[in-house]
């Protein structure tokens, strides 16, 4: 059981929570301009990381706000917590992509 | 019903050779699905300049971790189509494969609790029955007699109001299934590359050439992600993206008893699975753990949970020991349906989203896996299972039948 820090509350266990998945994903601006391939992306992908991942908690069982969280999805360890207001604080960029091209 | 004896453990039936420069076909990770869709590449398609590449141990990620159930009595068109014609291969693999895989027919139950689980489950059995597959409604009597030690008392929580039941289901062995697939492949020619990690993709265009791996680079014609919860990494690195999420699945078996237990049970409500392994073993299983996670462990209050539900159903469960508990990285689609088909990527296929059911689709899917590589377009089976799904809208809903009870 993961031991999550409510930036509320402190520290309390897993089975308070609830889990509220990828954090900062802001609804669209201008949802009549969207396509088909946009919608697509906003309601059915999400990041997947295997590493350091901003999401949503709900202290459910307690003061019941909902909060932010750097977490590594691998580790399973918090590194952050801050406020649905606030900018992700860590500053880590996105991983940068693998793709080679051939003689570059 | 008596316990199985099973044969020794078999000396090697694979080679382990280093990786040759250049593929025809790389298939990344070498899993039930990889190797099943490398075998159907040899078998169908005289394909077999082929490698299987995995990161650690042959068959040793979900596949390795499941819990072995094996059943079609999903609600779609779609779906029932690639699950029964799995579970039609089921029923031959040991033939085809000439190798014992242990698949027993023992029959799957889907309890019902509420009257909306009732009305859901004889609409999933009406369905199967027009689709061909073998179900039917039971109530708690006969729950009761095709599983004598379960519970249908009706003073408890969530009492049993009856359930689906598929006779055909069953469990198999799935360490047999991976070997009987990789002792077949490799005898066809395909290479199996273990502890092989894929750290990037050549790419020449848009259009994928070869792996770079921690053993160097390996060119391919083409490229088949087989990777489950890990798709989204390789995803990643060429570019594109899946919608998938990546959630920890525990699973657990107690220490060995009589066999007590005749078949599968399973239930949604409740939030457990029980079967009983042919050593002995009780085998169970439940729900994700709701956070994204690639650790391969899970918390123990869900497995709490599910301990919970398994002996208000089955009270003689009370003094089993745990044994054993463990977790798989499972890739959990929106619509509980799988992804399988070409990518934004030429050359490059992707076969992924089979979240926490994609044991029991081993068959099916190598074999439409490979012909959706061999001939750069879907098979009939895949054609509805595509990315495009998820920009057209026509998703294939399978939470019913799905759900925790995959």
């Amino acid at each position: 059981m993961m031991v999550i820090p409510c930036p509320f509350c402190g520290p309390r266990n897993e089975t308070e929570y609830s889990y509220g998945g990828q954090a900062h994903v802001a609804y669209p601006e201008n949802p009549d301009a969207l396509t088909d391939e946009e919608w697509a992306q906003f309601l059915f992908y999400r990041d997947n990381p295997r590493g350091s991942y901003a999401e949503r908690w709900q202290h459910s069982a307690g003061c019941r706000k909902w909060f932010n969280a750097v977490r590594n999805t691998h580790t399973y360890e918090i590194t952050h917590v801050y406020r649905l207001d606030q900018a992700r604080p860590d500053g880590l960029p996105k991983a940068p992509l693998a793709t080679k091209e051939v003689g570059a | 019903m008596s316990q199985r004896e099973l044969p020794q453990h078999p000396d090697f039936l694979w080679t382990n050779p280093d990786p040759k420069k250049s593929y025809d076909v790389v298939i990344v990770g070498g899993g039930g699905h990889g190797l099943a869709t490398a075998y159907n590449l040899a078998k169908h398609h005289g394909i077999t300049n082929v490698a299987v590449l995995d990161k650690g141990w042959l068959a040793g990620g979900n596949m390795a971790r499941n819990t072995t159930i094996i059943r079609s009595n999903y609600l779609w068109d779609e779906s029932a189509a690639i699950y029964e014609t799995s579970l039609k291969l089921w029923e031959t693999m040991e033939e085809d494969l000439g190798y014992d895989v242990f698949f027993s027919q023992r029959g799957v139950l889907n309890l019902a609790h509420t009257m909306q689980d009732e009305r859901d489950s004889v609409r999933r059995v009406e369905a199967n029955r027009l689709n061909g597959v073998d179900a039917e409604w039971v109530t708690p009597q006969q729950v009761k007699q095709l599983c004598p030690i379960i519970n249908i008392n009706d003073d408890i929580r969530y009492p049993v109001m009856g359930g689906t039941y598929q006779p055909r289901a069953g469990i198999a062995k799935h360490d047999w299934v991976a070997w009987a697939y990789a002792r077949r492949a490799n005898e066809m020619g395909v290479d199996l590359i273990q502890n092989c990690e894929v750290t990037g993709f050549v790419m020449d265009g848009g259009r994928v050439v070869g792996v770079e791996t921690n053993r160097g680079r390996i060119n391919a014609g083409k490229v088949a992600l087989a990777a489950a919860g890990y798709t989204s990494v390789l995803a990643d690195m060429a570019g594109f993206r899946v919608p998938i999420q990546s959630h920890p699945l525990q699973a657990l078996v107690s220490e060995l008893h009589e066999i007590v237990h005749p078949t599968v049970v399973m239930s949604n409500h409740v939030h457990v699975y029980v079967s009983q392994a042919h050593k002995g073993e009780l085998v169970m299983g439940a729900g994700v753990d709701a956070y994204n996670g690639y650790g391969q462990r899970g918390s123990f209050h869900v497995i709490e949970h599910q301990m919970a539900a398994a002996v208000e159903l089955f009270p003689i469960f009370a003094r089993a020991h745990l044994l054993r508990t463990w977790g798989g990285v499972v890739d959990v689609t929106l619509d509980a349906s799988p992804v399988m088909g070409l990518t934004p990527v030429d050359q490059m296929y992707v076969n992924c989203g089979w979240g926490t059911g994609g044991f029991k689709a081993v068959p099916a899917a190598g074999l439409a896996y490979a012909h959706t590589i061999a001939n750069d377009e879907p098979h009939p089976l895949n054609r509805a299972y595509g990315l495009d799904r998820f920009v057209t809208g026509a998703l294939i809903d399978e939470h019913g039948a799905a759900a925790v009870a995959h």
